[in-house]
């Protein structure tokens, strides 16, 4: 079982332009805010530079898995590896998915981020110096996201 | 369902120890004790493993709830000649708010990316 994060969103423009702003390099940036030196290609790394005010030292690194054309592009990352002093590339990476859908106004964009049960223990402690809600609440919605993704 | 064990030693991570079914079960039911203030056994706790459908010793049982308390998600005391169990608030915290914080990246990241593409119109 995969412990892993999804959303959508719903965009009133044709697919084309989605995936267009989704896999040009320069369009994705722009949106995701990092400075990437070349084009995505598939089964190539994908290096940059965070463009987020006060994060520009950090470097983006990222394996491109898949691209189909207008449904699916894919890259495995390392989730918030924000210190500068470690190494990443020992952890495994996550697994990020972008799937595009024609609807009737227009495009349903579903992110699925998966591979979150091998991600070490440290990375999960930093976030949770930053959360306080309540333990209770918490198991609720660890059932919400783990049943659901049964 | 049972899967070798994908654990080892201290370095056992929470979400590894819940990539399973039965570690599932398992938490599930400690939560909706802790609902109530109580703490199991592995007796009751292998007892609802088994109502849910999963045939497994109370053995197997106790090799779950080791590799859960290494992942800090659950934590056992002796009650006399018992071992009781209960969710670890801490570990089941910190795998929950890093869930969150990914998902609000998401969230906010895929709002960009909407006013991006209708922006440009």
């Amino acid at each position: 079982m995969e412990i892993k994060v999804e959303k959508q969103v719903e965009i009133m423009a044709p697919v084309a332009k989605v995936w267009d702003a989704l896999t040009d390099h320069e369009k994705f940036g722009t949106w995701f805010r990092v400075r990437l030196e070349g084009p995505f290609v598939a089964g190539e790394v994908s290096q940059g530079h965070i463009t987020w005010p006060g994060y520009e030292h950090i470097r983006w690194v990222a394996t491109v898995k898949e691209i189909v054309p207008e449904k699916l592009f894919s890259f495995t990352w390392h989730p918030y590896a924000v210190d500068p002093a470690v190494d990443y590339s020992q952890e495994e990476p996550t697994l990020v998915e972008f799937r595009l859908e024609p609807t009737a106004s227009g495009t349903r964009v579903t992110v699925t981020e998966s591979g979150f049960e091998k991600v070490p223990e440290a990375r999960r402690a930093e976030a949770f110096r930053m959360n306080d809600g309540g333990w209770t609440q918490q198991v609720k919605n660890i059932e919400e996201y783990v049943l659901g993704t049964k | 369902m049972e899967r070798s064990e994908a654990l080892s030693g201290s370095e056992a991570e929470a979400f590894a120890a819940l990539g399973d079914w039965t570690r599932l079960l398992l938490v599930v039911r400690l939560a909706a004790a802790g609902e109530d203030g109580e703490l199991c056994s592995i007796e009751e706790l292998s007892v609802y493993v088994r109502q849910q459908g999963v045939r497994l010793t109370r053995q197997a049982v106790t090799k779950h709830l080791r590799g859960l308390e290494r992942g800090r998600l659950v934590r056992g005391e002796r009650h006399g000649r018992e071992r009781l169990y209960e969710l670890d608030p801490e570990g089941i915290g910190a795998m929950q708010a890093y869930l969150e914080m990914v998902s609000r990246h998401w969230e906010k990241a895929l709002g960009r990316l909407k006013e991006f593409v209708e922006g440009s119109e």
